[in-house]
């Protein structure tokens, strides 16, 4: 019998994670080489830890292999449907911040909120003869953001990376990223729309709902919960 | 699983249409994904199935059979025809895991007409001929009272073309109607100024930004729209009762808004051609936001029929009028469109809900 919880296993993310769970009495270590992605939690017994790109987490949990995870708000809302039906988010864990947005070029001086990003996307479309081009990896956020605030005459194009180049590459009129500090945005010629917040995103640790979990396992689901309840 | 039985009703419901003159008519399941999404936007895609291949791209599993059949009438150089079809249309659900992914649709459209009423009161009688049910409830509309209310303002044609985009999208329609009216401030004036520092990217040219700031700045100028006319806008979208009623008042609405004038004799006159067809026509109630949601090319008479169950009130069929559509889908000259639509499924499930 185990749980199994997955983390993210490349760079800052992990290492404020390991650092995250270090201050609530559960020591983290990666073991074999350190290529080899692999890792042990102290503290606590019956707890298995999975390396994962953060990414895949969502996935993982909506399919009932991994009972934990920590992944980013954003990746969560994303990728699953209906996600409080199946998952629940334990803690917010205070770093991993980043919010997703919506940028346009900094010389659409004429275009502030998504009142005007509307009717940009109307007068656009009449010049140009097709809809005005967002590139984003987060497709049904940003439609489901857009629907709600009624914006019209746009359509998404598919971005996984160098989203901020798209623009001046001209495979795009406008972009829904993450940001963190806007530097990157800033450095493209791009700037965020007033009202253009679609998400504020973190890192976060997610878990099955504790009915989903086998009976058997739910004596260190328990444990592991209060070890969470009293950090360093 | 394939229920039989349903394919059966479905046959039996179509061959009432058939009966009516409409000629059994199929398309493809695969449709081109890069049309429909130009044609619907972006919300057909959290709506239907995209698949693909390396030589046809993305295609769409038919998310309806209107925009194909409107497009094999237009291809076929027919100057009329009335068709009808059985098959099955696919609907992506984000959702919602109780809503169907797969459902048979059976359904009738009616090419050709000029605005005829005969052409609506055929196509609304014959859906519910075929839906045969004695407890149907009728929900009536028309999309032409608020366009024509809107195409009559008296404010700039930027303004009116502003609104006529956003009927379909009521939330939106009504922020800007009270941007308009001066309720809200504006909040650009188009004050910015285009700087020679600022580096220009993207596809959209310094002209049109500047085009768009020329338009910000008349628009302070512009005279808000009159407290009048917002409050008959707004009395249109509320308006629900039976037709007598709502004439009467659309005539009064007519001394502030003349365009109204043409929009009401044509509801008298479709009030006509369903009273000849045998519909009693005091029963029949007007509601003046129905089918604004539903599908955005419908822009005239909207009908729906549901009924009811201990659980909800389900729409078993629905349609209308959608010259727009066949518009945008490039007919020249005066075509016109009716169409309607039935869920057999959905009979199926209120009147085992009924039992």
């Amino acid at each position: 019998m185990s749980l199994k919880l997955g983390i993210p296993s490349k760079g800052r993310l992990m290492e404020k994670t390991f650092e995250w769970f270090n201050n609530r009495g559960m020591a983290f270590r990666k073991i074999g080489s350190d290529r080899e992605y692999a890792a042990e939690i102290g503290g606590i017994n019956g707890v298995e830890l999975v390396l994962l790109s953060a990414s895949e987490i969502p996935r993982e949990l909506a399919a009932g292999r991994i009972h934990l995870g920590i992944t980013g708000t954003d990746l969560v809302h994303e990728k699953m449907v209906n996600w409080p039906s199946k998952i629940e988010a334990l803690e917010e864990l205070g770093f991993g911040y980043a919010n997703l947005i919506i940028a346009v070029p900094t010389c659409w001086v004429d275009v502030d909120t998504l009142d005007d990003f509307d009717a940009v996307c109307a007068a656009f479309r009449k010049n140009h003869g097709f809809r005005l081009r967002i590139a984003t990896k987060y497709h049904r956020l940003t439609r489901e953001f857009l629907r709600d605030a009624g914006v019209a005459d746009y359509q998404i194009v598919d971005s996984q990376g160098a989203t901020e180049g798209t623009v001046k590459n001209q495979t795009a009129e406008a972009i829904a990223d993450i940001t963190t500090s806007g530097q990157t945005l800033k450095a493209n010629h791009l700037k965020i729309l007033k009202d253009g917040l679609i998400l504020k995103s973190q890192a976060t640790l997610f878990s099955l709902h504790r009915g989903s979990i086998d009976e058997a396992d739910r004596p260190i689901y328990d444990e592991f919960l209060a070890k969470l309840d009293n950090p360093k | 699983m394939t229920d039989l039985s349903l394919w059966a009703k479905a046959e039996q419901i179509a061959q009432v249409l058939r009966q009516q003159g409409a000629v059994a008519i199929d398309t493809d399941v695969l449709q081109p994904a890069d049309f429909l999404l130009d044609l619907y936007g972006e919300d057909i895609r959290a709506r239907a199935y995209v698949t693909s291949d390396p030589l046809r791209g993305d295609l769409m599993l038919r998310p309806d059979y209107t925009v194909p059949i409107s497009r094999a009438f237009l291809d076929s150089g027919e100057k009329e025809a009335r068709y009808s079809y059985v098959g099955t249309v696919f609907r992506r659900q984000e959702s919602d895991l109780n809503r169907a992914n797969e459902y048979i649709q059976v359904g009738y459209e009616r090419f050709g007409d000029r605005n005829e009423p005969e052409a609506e009161a055929d196509v609304f009688c014959s859906i519910r001929e075929a839906l045969d049910h004695p407890n149907l409830s009728v929900q009536t509309g028309d999309i032409q009272i608020l366009t024509t209310a809107v195409q009559g303002l008296r404010t700039t044609p930027e303004r009116r073309a502003a609104l006529m985009r956003h009927i379909w999208r009521p939330r939106r329609f009504r922020s800007l109607l009270e941007k308009y009216a001066g309720l809200k401030p504006a909040t650009n004036q188009g004050q910015a100024r285009l700087s020679e520092e600022i580096p220009f990217i993207g596809l959209r040219q310094r002209q049109e930004v500047q085009a768009r700031l020329d338009i910000l700045q008349r628009e302070t100028k512009t005279e808000p729209i009159s407290k009048i006319e917002l409050d008959l806008l707004k009395e249109i979208t509320q308006l629900k009762d039976t037709y007598s009623n709502v004439l009467s008042v659309l005539r009064d609405f007519a001394v502030d808004l003349p365009h109204l004038t043409d929009a009401i004799d044509t509801i008298e006159r479709r009030l006509d051609a369903l009273s000849k067809r045998g519909i009693n026509t005091d029963e029949l109630i007007f509601e003046g936001s129905f089918g604004r949601t539903s599908m955005e090319y419908y822009d005239g008479f909207v009908f729906g029929f549901s009924l009811r169950t201990k659980m909800a009130s389900l729409q078993v069929a629905s349609g209308g009028r959608y010259n727009a559509l066949l518009r945008q889908l490039g007919a020249v000259g005066n075509h016109g469109a009716v169409g309607g639509v039935i869920r057999p499924a959905l009979l199926q499930q209120a009147k085992e809900e009924q039992e």
